[in-house]
This record gives structure tokens, C-alpha cells and sequence, in this order.
């Protein structure tokens, strides 16, 4: 499947979040965004940014104790943390399977790497890494090409 | 009303007999921490699995200690959410199997106001009569609420963490400073004899004023720990050394953020509702710092401190079974336990 993959660097937490504002305006039901970066990398503060995008106007904490939270908006979001999960097999018996075959909104997972062989193959992956100054980040989106 | 409460929500398996919402006549606890500990943090698939094989025991454990027999209960009270679905429904499911075999009925239990209870399992505390007006802040590592509550069963929502709970903070930053897991407890620990002014930590939205969230909560009661644990991270980035050097000053520092910026709310809320009442609840209720600080600013305001006693502020079934015993008392029904509601709101 041809793929498609873009590199920004955002200055703030702000900017971060407008970034995932514009990809949430363009995503179609069904998208699972992955989230791939470190503790404190900013996976969290992307995903409230696909919330504002997608017109949730509700809090969007972490969800790593929850593991699954929903949010309804133009489109629905189910944000999805895997911190505390190892691999596959403890994902089993989370709803996980339904929520990448068929959920009519958007998924956004964090730590999905934990699950890489659950994924879809059309899935979006963002890649966040701190860059050089306090609060850059370079924020690599590899998506499938339209 | 002598209820058997059980919980199963996360790590813990947990049993316990309370009378009248107030006299836990047993507790028994079942942690998985240990067999978490390698992950840093509560892997599902082993808390449910856990759960199948604990709840026999502690709930057999439970009854035994309290001296009862089955025909004493007047009804069983489980948690029905916020929690792992998976690890709700083995609670839900022994509950209700119990309940059918002696006829009983079988009661959901929301864990955030069985939470709130725990500070009623302290004999010297007021009935809930009594406490009300009350502010509540629940810390745990789950959730960072600040409520209001005006009665037993009737709570307003001041403030909520916008990221992630105190207790996650802790869990995080022992992980970054590779202390290994709960991290209130190590932090604790290791922050013991360390300078808590050697790193000056970002508090959490110290200027955010006049703003109200999506929900229409005012910022200055909200909490925000995302900062917070990556200002940690960068420290550690730039000065590596110190977790070798200073990992007690460190430690003592972040600890002091987490608890500054949850005594500085309570203070906001203290100060807006004009409460006589203070009360901590939740698994980081247990820090000492933290308990010091709401003292502090307890008596600054001339207000009462109600704490949980220490075995019940981390998750177990005595809160639970007290939680339905008061609602019965306050004359509020329980609802049926029917479903896991892994998102169930107070």
C-alpha cells in the first residue's frame, strides 16, 4: 500500500495541538491513528488536539488508567493508552479488536507499538520526539496516501 | 445494615463486611501490585485473571473475620465502574452469583463515592450529616477530582485534572527516575532527607486565571500533571548524572510539586465555598507530605481535616460496602448492579 509520510516541527504544546486539528479535519470513520514517542513526548496533548478538530468540546485526560475513553463529535473518538499493557495478548479481552475493525470514528492509541501486530495496515503512525529546545517537538505523520 | 462489599476494579481483589455504613467488621485485600510491578503499571489481562482466583478467598476470608453468616447480610454492594471492564465484571459476576445463591439483593457501588466513605470508616469522624458542607479532594491513580459535597449522595464537580492524575504523575516520574512502581510509595521513600527546593517544578497552570474548561470548570481549580513529568524528563536529560548524585533531592522536589499543586487547589476551593470541611481520599491520601500540607492549609482557613484511615485510602471493599450503607441511611436508593460502566461519572 502506498504510503505518505510528512515531517513538522511544532514549538509548544499549542502548536502541537493545532497540527493534529488540521489531520483530525481530514480524517474518514475508521482511522486508527497510532502514537509512537516517549513519556512526555506529547502523545496525549496530540490526541486533544484530534479532539478539538473534531469538535469534542469535553476534557480529554489520559486515559492510562482507564485505558479506553469515548468522546462524541463530528465524528466519535475512542483514546485508547496502552502504558500499562504488554503486548498483544494482554490486549485481548479490552475490546481492542472491535474498535480496529469497526468503529465508526476515529481510534487514537497511544503506546501502540505494544500491539503492533494488531494494527491495520491503512493505519496513520505519528512518531513524536522532543526536539532540540524545551518545548519543540519533531512530529513525523506517516500516513496511507490518499 | 450489615452489607458485604466487594471491589475489584483494578489492582485489587477485595472482600470486606461493614455495619450501618460506618463499623467495617472485616477487610481483606488482595494486591497485585507485586505481580505488576515488573511492567510498572496494572497489566489487564493478569488483573482479571488474578481477580477470578482472588475473589473466592477473600471473599470467604472476609466473611470468617467478621463473625457473620450468610443469613446476617442484608444485601451485597460491588463497584460497577469507573474501572477496567474486565476486572469490574469478575467482582460483578461473584457478586451476583452470591447474591442469587442467599437470595439477597445485589447493589452497584460507583468507586468514586465509595472513595468519599473511607473517611466515614474513621469512628471519630461526623456522620455525613454532620461533615456536609464538605470539600473533597480524591487522589488516586486514577483520578484528581475537587468536590464539592453538600450531602451525602449530592456532589458538585470544582475542578479535575486535565491530563493525567496525581497518582499516574507519581507512577510516571518513578518510572523516569527508575524507582520502579507504585511510585507514591518509592518516591516517598526515596525522597526522604532530600532538599524539595534543589529543582524548581512547574506546579501546573500557576497563571491560567479566568479561563473555565470545556465543561465549564474554572481553570484555577483544575489540575495539570503533563508538565509537570515532562520537566522531569527534560531535567534528566540534562543533568544525568544526578540520579546517581542527588536522586533524593530529586525526588523530593517532584514529590513537593505533585503535592503543592494539589494543596493550592484545595486552598482555591476552601476559599470559594466557604467549607468547613476538608476531607482527603484516594490511594495518594496516604502521603505524608500531602497530609501535612492540607493541614496546614486546613487550619489556615479554620477548617476540620477529615482523613481516610490509612488501610482504607488505597482501593478495597470496606469503602464500598460503607458507600451503600450510607446511601441507605441518607434514604437515596442503590441501584441494581447490572452493568460495568468503565467511564461512570459520581
Amino acid at each position: 500500500m502506498p504510503r505518505n509520510r510528512q515531517s513538522h516541527v511544532t514549538h509548544s504544546a499549542e502548536e502541537t495541538r493545532a497540527l493534529a486539528a488540521q489531520v483530525a479535519a481530514t480524517l474518514e470513520p475508521g482511522a486508527v491513528l497510532c502514537l509512537h514517542g516517549d513519556l512526555g513526548a506529547g502523545k496525549t496533548c496530540f490526541v486533544q488536539g484530534v479532539a478539538q478538530g473534531l469538535g469534542i468540546r469535553r476534557s480529554v485526560g489520559s486515559p492510562t488508567f482507564t485505558l479506553i475513553n469515548e468522546y462524541r463529535g463530528r465524528l466519535p473518538l475512542a483514546h485508547i493508552d496502552l502504558y500499562r499493557v504488554r503486548g498483544a495478548a494482554d490486549a485481548f479481552g479490552l475490546g481492542l479488536e472491535d474498535y480496529l475493525s469497526h468503529y465508526d470514528g476515529i481510534v487514537a492509541i497511544e503506546w501502540a507499538e505494544r500491539v503492533a501486530e494488531l494494527l491495520p495496515e491503512e493505519s496513520w503512525h505519528i512518531h513524536l520526539t522532543p526536539a532540540a529546545s524545551d518545548n519543540a517537538r519533531e512530529i513525523v505523520i506517516d500516513r496511507p496516501a490518499p | 445494615m450489615i452489607l458485604l462489599g466487594i471491589e475489584s476494579s483494578c489492582d485489587e481483589t477485595a472482600a470486606a463486611v461493614v455495619r450501618n455504613g460506618r463499623e467495617a467488621l472485616s477487610s481483606v485485600v488482595h494486591s497485585q501490585i507485586a505481580s505488576h510491578r515488573p511492567y510498572g503499571g496494572v497489566v489487564p489481562e493478569i488483573a482479571s485473571r488474578e481477580h477470578v482466583g482472588n475473589f473466592p478467598v477473600v471473599t470467604a476470608a472476609a466473611m470468617e473475620q467478621a463473625g457473620i453468616g450468610w443469613a446476617e447480610l442484608d444485601a451485597i454492594a460491588v463497584t460497577h465502574g469507573p474501572g477496567l471492564v474486565s476486572s469490574l465484571l469478575i467482582g460483578m459476576s461473584g457478586a451476583r452469583a452470591i447474591g442469587q445463591a442467599i437470595n439477597k439483593p445485589v447493589w452497584g457501588v460507583n468507586h468514586l463515592e465509595a472513595h468519599l466513605a473511607g473517611i466515614f470508616l474513621d469512628p471519630a469522624a461526623p456522620p455525613p450529616t454532620e461533615a456536609c458542607p464538605l470539600l473533597a479532594l480524591l487522589v488516586s491513580g486514577g483520578h484528581t477530582l475537587l468536590l464539592d459535597m453538600r450531602a451525602w449522595g449530592d456532589y458538585r464537580l470544582l475542578g479535575q485534572t486535565l491530563d493525567d492524575a496525581a497518582g499516574e504523575c507519581l507512577d510516571k516520574g518513578a518510572n523516569l527516575l527508575g524507582l520502579g512502581y507504585p511510585g507514591g510509595p518509592v518516591i516517598e521513600r526515596a525522597a526522604a532527607g532530600g532538599n524539595p527546593r534543589f529543582v524548581d517544578f512547574p506546579r501546573g497552570m500557576e497563571h491560567a486565571k479566568n479561563q473555565t474548561t470545556a465543561e465549564g470548570l474554572a481553570i484555577e481549580m483544575c489540575f495539570s500533571f503533563s508538565g509537570l513529568k515532562t520537566a522531569l524528563l527534560y531535567y534528566l536529560k540534562k543533568n544525568p548524572a544526578v540520579r546517581e548524585t542527588h536522586l533524593a533531592d530529586v525526588a523530593a522536589s517532584y514529590q513537593a510539586a505533585v503535592m503543592d499543586a494539589l494543596a493550592l487547589r484545595v486552598e482555591r476551593g476552601l476559599a470559594a465555598t466557604g467549607a468547613r470541611m476538608l476531607a482527603c481520599v484516594g490511594g495518594v491520601a496516604r502521603n505524608a507530605l500531602l497530609r501535612q500540607k492540607l493541614d496546614e492549609t486546613a487550619r489556615r482557613h479554620g477548617a476540620r481535616l477529615l482523613l481516610t484511615p490509612l488501610a482504607y485510602c488505597t482501593d478495597n471493599a470496606a469503602m464500598v460496602a460503607a458507600a451503600a450503607g450510607l446511601r441507605a441511611q441518607a434514604g437515596l436508593d442503590n441501584p441494581p448492579a447490572l452493568e460495568a460502566d468503565p467511564s461512570l461519572p459520581l
